[in-house]
């Protein structure tokens, strides 16, 4: 493996860690607030249907992504509706919401377009291009040279095609996703409202007893939740591939959730574990038939690395993971 | 005191949940910088009460003035904006915080908490000096022990500015040097002027430290007395409605012959941690050992292993036979079939099923008595009930209905029915651990008379408590374990709690 495949691996590395980081990011804040989600793959894959319908109808991109947020945003609000209000009990919220979606989509595709369960293919302003930094070697670069991309990169140095191919060239929403880390880890670990997130997953009593809405707390957490999965869910229609099919998110949504107990439920740690998948799917994608010493492991074997791993993850290999204690339990109010 | 209004009067307030009345129509005045105590068995509405006082609940009618005017107190915060800090039974802290996040919570300066927390530690640090609460700010609480918990718990109230402190039933949890220190708190803050609302069962605590106190008998306020012109039995029978006797009495022991013998008893627990550290000790028929020490001191382990509830090292033998300690035959249903019986500490957690109804509950430990098999194959639940029944109405647990989830008691009868089980046994040996903890003075009255009749039969007993007064008035003999060590037997005629306290601290008697 030269450095430019290394190079080129990463790459699409960063491409598929995306929407595992952004969902994972969604469930942390959900469940530092003490409600689990295992509906993150349904969020995902109505916003995911809703941001790919709405772009194709519309041409414009940036309304499938608010149309994705917002689908995302009602199935959160359902959940909350249920988990918090209704104090109903969590897991099984979360696989309604799973199967809601994954029939609500297909149904309403095949009503619009008569695609067999999938929307137009996007093109143009329906999707999201990717984001060419300064000084990068992109598409614009291959028009006015006349020679494709990958071999002006190759005849680079170093340092310019890491720049250019890995760093510069992604869709706005992989920077969004990558900002989101920090951004996430500064609101928990530095703000009022990361303080109080934090406890109300531990201690609602706590918070309730000092005169905060314990209520109004986990709402916002699971309105934040439903908002990353939507950019999540869109990310996959719009960006990472040109349109909406049938159950794409491909268990995504349960990746994350790995990848979250991996992490122990921080945001830094969050990123490597979905950088960890997202390398795997990267693998699988580019060497479908590895020959290890005379022996080819088969495509599948690939395919099915990164559930393999999470398999692993939920197991309990990676060392005790404590979930936020108050987590998957209603809050009733006691004398 | 003419000219200054109370700190707190409540007028008139009621509340019922459902068809039960748990307040009827009390008023309390409490002057500010005094300690007003309220005492009532459990289910008395002394919590009900709090709790309309710190928001969480609504009164069905009534006032509430604080320091002479009118207040509304619809939820917690308008509580906190009135002056009025509370610290809960059980604690209300997030565990994996640090003492300063847990203290800022909820009553921070701004969206960020950077200044917050600056400000707070600061404020901790005149606090500490002000009323000699020290704590480490930055440890985190489930690394500091109950007693510092409490005192973060009174540090959040006071950085809420509170003039009024509630507390409830505040040394439940605590050992008797660490309440000593709770109440030497308290006399503090009384006077630098705060008013404080002790409520407890424990007359010892009332009597101690309070100046005005007010006795609660089933939703009622019976009576508000000035403590100094009161004592504790006069108290006791106006929270009962009828005559106590607060000391356990009993005959001298006439020991027979030894029927549990342990040699060199030793226990490590999950962590691999040593907290039995060779134990030796003899009960004989008739006789109660009673194990003084502080909570933590290996007196838990002692009574798991000789329970069978977990693996130990060591020599036990029942009855002149050799115990099992570890793997086959070592679980608490052969223990019982050996004529062991045992009450454990915590009754919520080991010694009921608190979702399971009262007569499922009398079964534990028992599934195979042939009283209670219809055949080979089904059990004869019938007889089980009507069995239950009877040990309910013996041992006066109310409601007497086999039905009720173990939850639905109160905390006396829970215990009522977990002793009920163990003595009706006639066990050979009786281990029974804090058979108090949390249960109304009618209750223990009733469990001590109990125990006492049932070491008059000829049983031998094991006493594990925490209670100095119980170990001092059940005991026929005192055995004080500290640091998973026995220091010591003594007579309880010829020792008094000093020399006990100095025992449980790990001061060898010798040295005294």
């Amino acid at each position: 493996m030269d450095f430019l495949t290394l190079i080129q691996v990463f790459d699409s590395t960063v491409r598929l860690s995306t929407p595992l980081l952004l969902a994972c990011l969604a469930g942390l804040f959900s469940e530092r607030a003490g409600i689990f989600d295992i509906g993150l793959e349904g969020k995902m894959l109505m916003a995911a249907f809703f941001s790919a319908a709405i772009a194709s109808v519309t041409g414009s991109v940036w309304l499938g992504l608010l149309a994705g947020i917002a689908a995302s945003m009602v199935l959160a609000g359902l959940h909350g509706l249920a988990s918090i209000t209704f104090r109903g009990n969590q897991l099984i919220s979360g696989v309604a919401i799973n199967f809601l979606a994954a029939g609500m989509t297909v149904l309403i595709a095949q009503d619009w377009f008569r695609q067999g369960g999938r929307t137009p293919s996007l093109i143009g302003g329906g999707r999201f291009g990717g984001l060419e930094f300064p000084g990068a070697i992109g598409p614009a670069d291959a028009e006015a040279t006349g020679r494709p991309v990958s071999e002006l990169i190759a005849g680079t140095n170093p340092l310019h095609q890491v720049y250019s191919d890995l760093i510069s060239g992604h869709s706005i929403l992989v920077y969004v996703a990558f900002l989101a880390v920090p951004a996430t880890w500064w609101v928990l670990f530095r703000t009022r409202f990361g303080l109080r997130l934090r406890a109300v997953g531990e201690n609602p009593a706590a918070v309730d007893t000092s005169g905060v809405s314990v209520v109004g707390l986990r709402y916002a957490a699971v309105a934040i939740c439903g908002l990353l999965c939507g950019i999540a869910g869109a990310y996959l229609a719009t960006a990472l591939q040109a349109g909406f099919v049938k159950d794409m998110t491909a268990g995504r949504g349960f990746i994350a959730l790995a990848a979250l107990i991996f992490a122990k439920w921080r945001p830094w740690q969050a990123m490597w574990a979905c950088l960890l998948f997202g390398f795997l799917q990267a693998i699988a994608l580019r060497y479908q038939n590895i020959d290890v010493g005379g022996v080819v492991i088969p495509v599948q074997v690939m395919d099915a690395l990164p559930y393999i791993l999470t398999v692993v993850i939920l197991a309990g290999f990676v060392g005790k993971a404590i979930p936020p204690r108050a987590g998957g339990e209603p809050y009733v109010k006691e004398r | 005191m003419t000219g200054t209004s109370p700190a707190i009067e409540l007028r008139g307030i009621s509340k019922a949940f459902g068809p039960v009345q748990a307040n009827k129509d009390i008023s309390i005045r409490v002057m500010p910088g005094t300690i007003h105590g309220i005492i009532g068995e459990n289910g008395a509405g002394k919590s009900t009460l709090m709790s309309i006082l710190y928001g969480f609940y609504k009164a069905d009618a009534g006032e509430i003035f604080i320091n002479g005017k009118r207040t509304e107190i619809p939820d917690s915060q308008a509580a906190i904006a009135a002056g009025i800090g509370m610290v809960f039974q059980h604690f209300k802290l997030v565990e994996n915080f640090t003492v300063l996040e847990n203290v800022v919570l909820g009553a921070e300066d701004g969206r960020l908490l950077r200044p917050s927390l600056a400000k707070a530690r600061k404020i901790l640090g005149e606090l500490a000096v002000e009323y000699e609460l020290n704590v480490d700010p930055d440890s985190r609480i489930d690394r500091i022990g109950v007693g510092m918990q409490q005192r973060v718990e009174i540090l959040k109230a006071l950085y809420r500015q509170a003039d009024i402190l509630i507390l409830d039933e505040p040394t439940g949890v605590l050992t008797p040097a660490e309440a000593d220190q709770l109440f030497r708190i308290l006399d503090r803050l009384r006077a630098e002027g705060k008013t404080i609302i002790l409520i407890t069962h424990k007359l010892r605590e009332i009597m101690e430290i309070t100046d005005t106190v007010s006795v609660m008998r089933r939703g009622e306020m019976t009576a508000t007395v000035r403590t100094a012109g009161t004592g504790p039995d006069e108290l006791a029978e106006l929270m009962v409605g009828r005559k106590v006797l607060l000391r356990v009495d009993k005959a001298p022991a006439s020991p027979g012959k030894t029927v549990l013998e342990v040699q060199n008893l030793r226990v490590r627990d999950q962590q691999g941690v040593e907290r039995v550290k060779g134990i030796d000790l003899t009960v004989r028929a008739g006789e109660i050992l009673g194990v003084a020490g502080v909570a933590g001191n290996g007196q838990s382990e002692l009574l798991e292993v000789l329970g069978g509830m977990r693996p130990g090292a060591g020599t036990v033998m029942l009855n002149g036979v050799p115990l099992a300690l570890e793997g086959r035959g070592s679980d608490g249903q052969s223990r019982r079939a050996a004529g062991l019986a045992h009450v454990p500490e915590d009754r919520q957690r080991e010694g009921l099923i608190m979702e399971f109804h009262a007569w499922e509950n009398v079964a534990f430990g028992y599934h195979h008595d042939p009283a209670y098999q219809r055949n080979a194959m089904l059990m004869d639940n019938a007889a089980l009930r009507r069995d239950t029944q009877a040990k309910m109405e013996k041992f006066d647990v109310r409601p007497p209905d086999p039905w009720l989830t173990a939850r639905n008691f109160s905390g006396g009868n829970q215990q009522k029915i977990v002793v009920a089980r163990e003595i009706e046994r006639n066990p050979d040996l009786l281990l029974v651990g804090q058979p108090t903890r949390g249960v109304d003075i009618g209750a223990i009255e009733f469990i001590h008379r109990q125990i006492v009749a049932l070491r008059d039969q000829g049983a031998a007993i094991l006493l594990v408590s925490v209670e100095l007064d119980e170990i001092l008035s059940l005991s026929d003999r005192i055995a004080v374990i500290f640091d998973g060590r026995m220091m010591g037997e003594r007579l309880p005629a010829q020792t008094d709690e000093t020399e006990l306290g100095l025992l449980m601290a790990g001061v060898s008697g010798k040295a005294a």
